[in-house]
């Protein structure tokens, strides 16, 4: 085949193009754009049953996700489960009487963590522990003691 | 009886001995990348052929699969009250399969058969031997810029089909449909990872780029040097390619999308 230069504008032409798909798939298609590590500290919370929480949920203040979970582990001492959140530095204003509990969004939703901030004026800091915690709802639980609830009743 | 146990003995054999002259072929061909990169000219004139000749191909799959994506997705899931996912939905299953797969058996119709073809009819009119004769290895000259080409060619590709496929969803989602602009593309954000998803698919395409080239190349190569053979050698080619993508997708995707 002869060569042109014509060819060789062609053939750029489409490496960038394939070029530009891969960079529109990076930051239009995908979340690249919030994966640059933002500055965030570290908080844990102990659960009774930390649920279908996944490490990467959201953690969530008034509905506004404020950072994410980033680990998940069984305490075999006191058989709780045990989730470190990393925290966007700019939220650093929690106090330490917060309340952590898991939710879901909608009902057959992801689960998240949602911080209730408490009145306290003693912020939280970097390896910080939230005491007070509320487990997730665990949906075949609670329709099976509402079952259960209405058959005494029936008695 | 005895017939058919030669017959399949015989089968065996051939199959193995090809599958050895295949693997031969691939380490010279990939030990030829040395001599090729000093000369990019041999390169680019591949590109063209290889690359950019499928452009137009697999970028008007791409709009229709993803257009098509958009309005089944939304009929499934506006069942659910659940169109708000459909750019998650087109998203995903043209990152993570339909872009990789579809464009690399496109690929494999459109420049793989046109490699095995050309090989083959470089060797039946004996160019291949005329370049050894004059101390050229066909090889490094013929082969391995095809090969490089095909390799660089693929992800490129891939990536054009699963962007132009998301774009054509969502002209048809949000601009027939009615679903929100808005929530189309932040679900989709959202959901899809770039490492998990976007880089696994374009591993994907490069080994499926890897092994369309590969096949195409040594089919004409191995081709027997009659206009009937390089017939027979260009349908092997596009049935080879076809099975090496689909099972292979099977086995990257259990091991790439196993955990979760």
């Amino acid at each position: 085949m002869q060569h042109t230069s014509t060819q060789d504008t062609l053939v750029g032409l489409f490496v960038a193009s394939g070029v530009v798909g891969l960079f529109f798939l990076a930051l239009q298609v995908s979340n690249l754009s919030s994966f640059v590590e933002e500055d965030s500290y570290t908080i844990t919370a102990r659960f009774e049953n930390s649920g279908g929480l996944k490490i990467k949920s959201p953690v969530s203040a008034a509905g506004v996700k404020i950072g994410k979970v980033s680990a998940i582990s069984f305490d075999p001492k006191t058989y709780e489960s045990v989730v470190q959140m990393n925290i966007n530095a700019q939220y650093n204003t929690i106090p330490d009487d917060t309340t952590a509990s898991i939710f879901t969004a909608g009902l057959l939703g992801e689960q998240y963590v949602n911080l209730e901030p408490g009145g306290s004026d003693v912020y939280l800091q970097k390896d910080g522990k939230i005491e007070i915690t509320q487990s997730a709802i665990i949906l075949e639980k609670a329709i099976g003691q509402f079952l259960f609830k209405s058959a005494e009743e029936k008695k | 009886m005895i017939q058919f146990l030669q017959y399949l003995g015989k089968s065996t054999r051939t199959s193995f001995t090809k599958l050895g002259r295949g693997t031969y072929f691939l380490l010279q061909t990939v030990s030829g990348i040395l001599s090729v990169l000093p000369r990019p000219r041999l390169l680019l004139t591949q590109m063209y052929s290889v690359g950019v000749m499928s452009f137009l191909i697999i970028t008007i799959s791409g709009l229709f699969v993803g257009m098509v994506l958009g309005l089944q997705g939304y009929y499934t899931l506006s069942d659910f009250g659940a169109e708000e996912t459909l750019g998650v939905m087109v998203a995903a299953s043209l990152v993570r399969e339909l872009g990789p797969v579809v464009s690399a058996l496109l690929f494999a119709g459109r420049a793989g058969s046109a490699l095995t073809a050309e090989i083959g009819l470089m060797k039946a009119t004996e160019q291949l031997s005329g370049m050894e004769m004059m101390a050229v290895d066909p090889v490094k000259r013929i082969i391995t810029p095809r090969f490089l080409a095909g390799l660089i060619s693929m992800p490129l590709l891939a990536a054009l089909f699963s962007a132009v496929g998301i774009i054509g969803g969502q002209i048809i989602g949000s601009g027939l449909l009615g679903v929100d602009e808005g929530a189309y593309w932040s679900q989709m954000q959202a959901s899809i990872d770039f490492r998990d998803d976007i880089i696994n698919g374009v591993i994907k395409s490069i080994v499926f780029g890897f092994v369309t080239s590969w096949i195409a190349l040594f089919e004409g190569y191995d081709a027997i040097p009659t206009s009937e053979g390089v017939s027979r050698a260009t349908t092997r080619t596009v049935v080879n390619s076809a099975f090496s993508i689909l099972g292979l997708d099977f086995i990257l995707t259990t091991l790439m999308f196993g955990d979760d």
